[in-house]
Formats: structure tokens, sequence, C-alpha cells
């Protein structure tokens, strides 16, 4: 396992989704879907509401188990592992829905995120804020975002802008080599996207991104291929200028009479 | 910094010269009581305030470390190891809690464990031949640590404020550990938890070891202090009292257990010794506290207390924005 990972080097894809499918009961929320993802790449999957977006998340990140099919990271199987696993191996997400610690302060989130990976977040007998090398670490990935100004505001006075990025920066604390994230851009204002754009282009180039976005102003500048999910089929993958002159994806945004 | 050290400072001396000023044993027991519910109380908060666990069967694991004192000391095995195997079935028991109740959360997680509890109880009245029944166990002496016998009151108490002076030590240490950070983090946002690669059951385990431990230290504390142990002490109202203890105070703060302890045992004890309807004026007083402070006593208090002492100003401004529609 670990041979195949390190002999082939950056040939591996980060994540290979192989024949992926799940079914809540009669629905195929997702049929087949293959998916290949290495190093660097910026990929974005788009797709109308109910097409498996999120689904498709929820299975690469273990918070449901496939149905048929495997998930590959780093050239492990993964389809059976539960999410805090995954993690370990490098693979970091964020929430549609802002999921952050509203009541602690910028630094704590942040602390926290940081602790997921360490050993030592089982430890009930230190307190959390001596912990220096993560405490530096948090600092450090505050500054790299621009953050370090803020750090000591609670999360619940911050603008929806600024949470949606936090919510970004918490998906980087555990150094992951892929982050998936779902719609980043969600309720932002065309100001705040574009800032969510400049984030995101000013992210390391070596870390892999797999995008679901509904604003297309911000999948057009970011990714380098997309896939259009509909009822939870890939229909069409290719690079933005393909996509955006595609008919079929114009039929299933418009429809068809 | 002294803001903060100096009223710990002058409640812990206050506690330590307790039995002088107090005027009398009964009040030094009735503070004895306070501690011991505090303890139990603190534990309970670590699940349910820290947690976002509720349960409804604590007073079960409270009362199964009673009885395992009583028992031992009945088959005639020395204080030192009643206490040791008290710890231990208490833990293993809140273990075996944890195991099947974590499956759930909410809703789900109080009804197991209430039921869990009840079945506690029921073992404690049925099975007759270790527990005594309807007439329970008496325990004829308490332990003596050091040659301080602790019959005596005021050595009573004391054994007992080291006890729970310990307790909100750890407690208050917990809730700033990186345990303690993440059982917050899962009660707020689990699914992030996971996401950022924490083992959410595992970490309610602990949390759940860590709450039962502080129950089984209260329920010794608690079978030493009345020397008889009944299976009432393991009903649903003991459970429900211990919980509208931490609800009352606030749950998820240090101070709120305390507090509520306090004054759940006071009414109980002092109160009823001059009103017939206790259970009334307790019943009243928590209508009171959740239409006035839902958050509980404690916040509930420092919130006033900052709205008392806000400037002037700002808060009259505030009234004329609030007046023109």
């Amino acid at each position: 396992m670990s041979t195949d990972t390190q002999t082939s080097g950056g040939a591996t894809p980060v994540l290979e989704l192989k024949g992926l499918c799940k079914s809540f009961g009669g629905l195929h929320a997702t049929r087949d879907v293959s998916l290949r993802i290495m190093a660097g790449d910026r990929k974005a999957i788009i797709g109308p509401n109910g097409a498996g977006k999120t689904t498709l998340f929820n299975l690469i990140t273990g918070i449901y188990p496939a149905t048929s099919g495997n998930i590959l990271l780093f050239g492990q199987d993964v389809t059976t592992w539960p999410s805090h696993r995954r993690t370990a191996l490098g693979m970091a997400r964020t929430f549609q829905v802002t999921s952050l610690f509203p009541k602690l302060t910028v630094l704590d989130n942040v602390l926290l995120a940081i602790k997921g990976l360490r050993p030592s977040k089982f430890v009930m007998w230190r307190v959390l804020s001596s912990y220096r090398d993560v405490y530096e670490k948090a600092h450090q990935l505050l500054e790299q975002a621009n953050f370090l100004d803020r750090k000591d505001t609670e999360v619940r006075n911050l603008s929806h802008g600024e949470q949606r990025q936090l919510e970004i920066i918490l998906g980087l604390a555990s150094d992951p080599k892929i982050l998936l994230l779902d719609e980043p851009a969600a309720g932002l204002s065309s100001g705040e996207s574009i800032e969510m754009t400049k984030f995101l282009m000013g992210l390391d180039p070596k870390l892999a991104i797999l995008l679901i976005e509904h604003d297309m102003d911000v999948v057009f500048d970011v990714a380098d291929e997309i896939s259009v999910l509909h009822f939870g089929e890939v229909l069409e993958t290719g690079s933005p200028e393909q996509i955006h002159s595609s008919a079929r994806v114009q039929e299933i945004y418009l429809g068809t009479d | 910094m002294i803001a903060r050290t100096l009223p710990i400072a002058v409640a812990v001396l206050a506690l330590l010269t307790l039995p002088l000023w107090i005027g009398g044993t009964y009040y030094v027991n009735v503070t004895s009581q306070i501690l011991f519910y505090a303890i139990f109380a603190l534990g309970l908060n670590v699940l349910a305030g820290y947690g976002g666990l509720v349960s409804l069967g604590h007073a079960g694991l409270f009362g199964i470390s009673s009885y395992v004192v009583g028992y031992m000391l009945q088959l005639g095995y020395g204080h030192t190891a009643a206490i040791l195997m008290a710890l231990a079935v208490g833990n293993v028991s809140m273990a075996i809690y944890a195991l099947l109740s974590l499956r759930s959360t909410g809703i789900g997680f109080i009804m197991i464990t209430l039921a869990l509890g009840q079945i506690l109880w029921g073992l404690a009245y049925r099975w007759i031949s270790v527990t005594g029944g309807d007439n329970g166990i008496n325990v004829p002496t308490r332990p003596a640590p050091f040659g301080l016998s602790l019959a005596d009151s005021g050595n009573f108490y004391y054994a007992t404020l080291v006890v729970f002076l310990l307790s909100v030590i750890a407690v208050a240490i917990f809730a700033r550990s990186p345990l303690g950070a993440a059982l917050m983090g899962t009660r707020d946002q689990p699914r992030r938890m996971n996401a950022l690669g924490y083992h959410v059951l595992a970490i309610r385990f602990w949390a759940c070891l860590f709450s039962g431990l502080l129950t089984s230290v209260s329920g010794i504390l608690f079978v030493y202090y009345t020397q008889f142990i009944s299976p009432q002490t393991l009903a649903l109202t003991s459970s429900a009292e211990v919980l509208l203890m931490v609800i009352s105070g606030g749950p998820g703060t240090l101070l709120g257990p305390i507090v509520g302890a306090g004054l759940v045992v006071v009414v109980k004890n002092v109160v009823s010794g001059f009103i017939e309807r206790w259970n009334f004026l307790l019943g009243a007083i928590f209508v009171a506290i959740v239409i006035l402070m839902p958050e509980g006593l404690v916040p509930g208090t420092v919130r006033l207390w900052r709205l008392a002492t806000r400037k002037r100003a700002p808060a009259k401004a505030e009234i004329k924005t609030e007046g023109k529609p």
C-alpha cells in the first residue's frame, strides 16, 4: 500500500474516485462517479440544486458510507474509513452552512482546528493555550490569511464574508494536501465574492482543491477543470471555456421548454 | 489579575474558616451537603453543560457508588478497600452507560440514561440479598484518614472541602484543556469536529468517564455523610434534582453548578424548617430563574451586573433609538 504511493511519486493522484455510487432507498444520489485529482489541481463541480454535489462531498469525506465504488486517497483505499482518519491522511473540508464555533474567538477556533490532528488532543490536565507550538502555528496561519488583527474577535461578531474565509482557514489548519470546498461563496455579496476569489487564488499552489460552487465567476476564475453533475452523474468534464460553451450544460441550467 | 484572584481567595478563606463563624453544627453539616452535591453537579455539568449531553440517570451512578461502600463495609472490608471499589464500580458503570447511551444525542441520550438510571434503581429496590431492598444499608462508621476521625462533623466538613476544592480545580483545568475545548466543540459543531480530525465519540466517552469519576466521588461522600443508603437516592427525582442544580446555576460554567447546589440544598434543608411546602417554593424559584435568567443564575447575574455598571450615556442612546421606529 505505502510503497505504491511512494514509488510513483507525483504520479499518484491525491484523490481518486472509481465508479462511486450512493443510493438512499430508491433514490440514486450519486451514480458511477469517477474523478482523479492530482497535486495542485483546481477542480470544480457544478450542477443544479439537488444534483448530488454535497452528497458526493459527504461520500468523499466519509460522512456517508458509499453503496459501491472506491475512494482512494494517495493511492490508499479509504472507502470504509471514518472521517477523522481521512483527515489525518491529509484531507480537509469546509461546509456549505458555516460551521464555526461562534462563541469562541478567531484564535481559539484555529487552535481547536490545529489540535485535531495532535495526539495531545485527549489531554485533560493541561491548559490548551499552554501549547506553544500550536499557538505559534495558529499565529502563522492567521498572519498568512491577513486575519491577525481580528484574532481576539468572537466569531459571531465577524461579517459573513469573514466567516466564510475563516471556514477555509480552519480547513487549512490540518495542513491538508487536498481541500474540499463546499460553496465557499454561499451567501456572499458580489464584492465579498471577489475577495473570496482572491483569497482562494492566494492559497498554496501545491494544494489540490475540489470546489463546489454556484457562483460561476468564482468557479471560472479559480478552477482549471470543471465537471458538471446532473442527477448524480458526471455529464461533462472540461476546461472552463469548454463548459461555458457546452450546449448540454446550458440545457441543464436553463431547461428545455 | 487581582480582580479575578481576590474573590476566589475570599471565598476559599470563608470556606476554610466556616465552622468558626457559621454558628452551629447544623449549618456546618448543611455546608458539607452543599459541597458534595456541588461535586455531583459539577460532574453532571461536564456532560450536560460542556458536552451538551443531558443525562437523567446520574443518580444511578451516584447511588451505585454509595451502595458499593455500604456493601463492602457490610462484607467486612476496610474503608480504603470500600472507597477504591466504589470508584472502580462507579467508573465501570459509567463506561457501560456511555457505550449504550452515546449511540445517540439529544432526546435519545436523555431517554437511554433515564432508562439505565431506572434499571439501577430497580436493582437497588429488588436485589434484596445485596442491597437490603427498601431497608437500605446502614454504614455504621466513617473513615479516619491520618488518624482524624470524620465522625466529628467539623472534620468531615474539612475532608469534604478538600475533595471539593480538588474537584473544582480539576474541572477548571479540564474546561481549558484540549479535551475540554474539544468537548465543547463537539457540543456546538460535531460535524466540523469530525472533519477536523477529532473522534467525536472518543471525546464524549472520555468526558463521560470524567463525569462519572466526580459523580462516584460525591456518592462516596454522600454515603459517609448520611451513613445510610436506600433506593430513594437512585430515584428519578434525585437525577432531576441534580440536573436542576446545573440548569438553575448555569450549565457550562464552573461556578453555576456550585451555586445551584447551594440553592437546592439550602431550600431543601433550611427553608423546609420554616415552610412546610418547600417543594412549592423550590418550584417557584426555578420558574423565576427560567423566566428571568434562562441562561442560569451565574451567567444571568453577570449579565445584569454588566448592564448595571455600564455607563449611563450609551444606555440612554440605546433607549432613544429603540423608541424611534
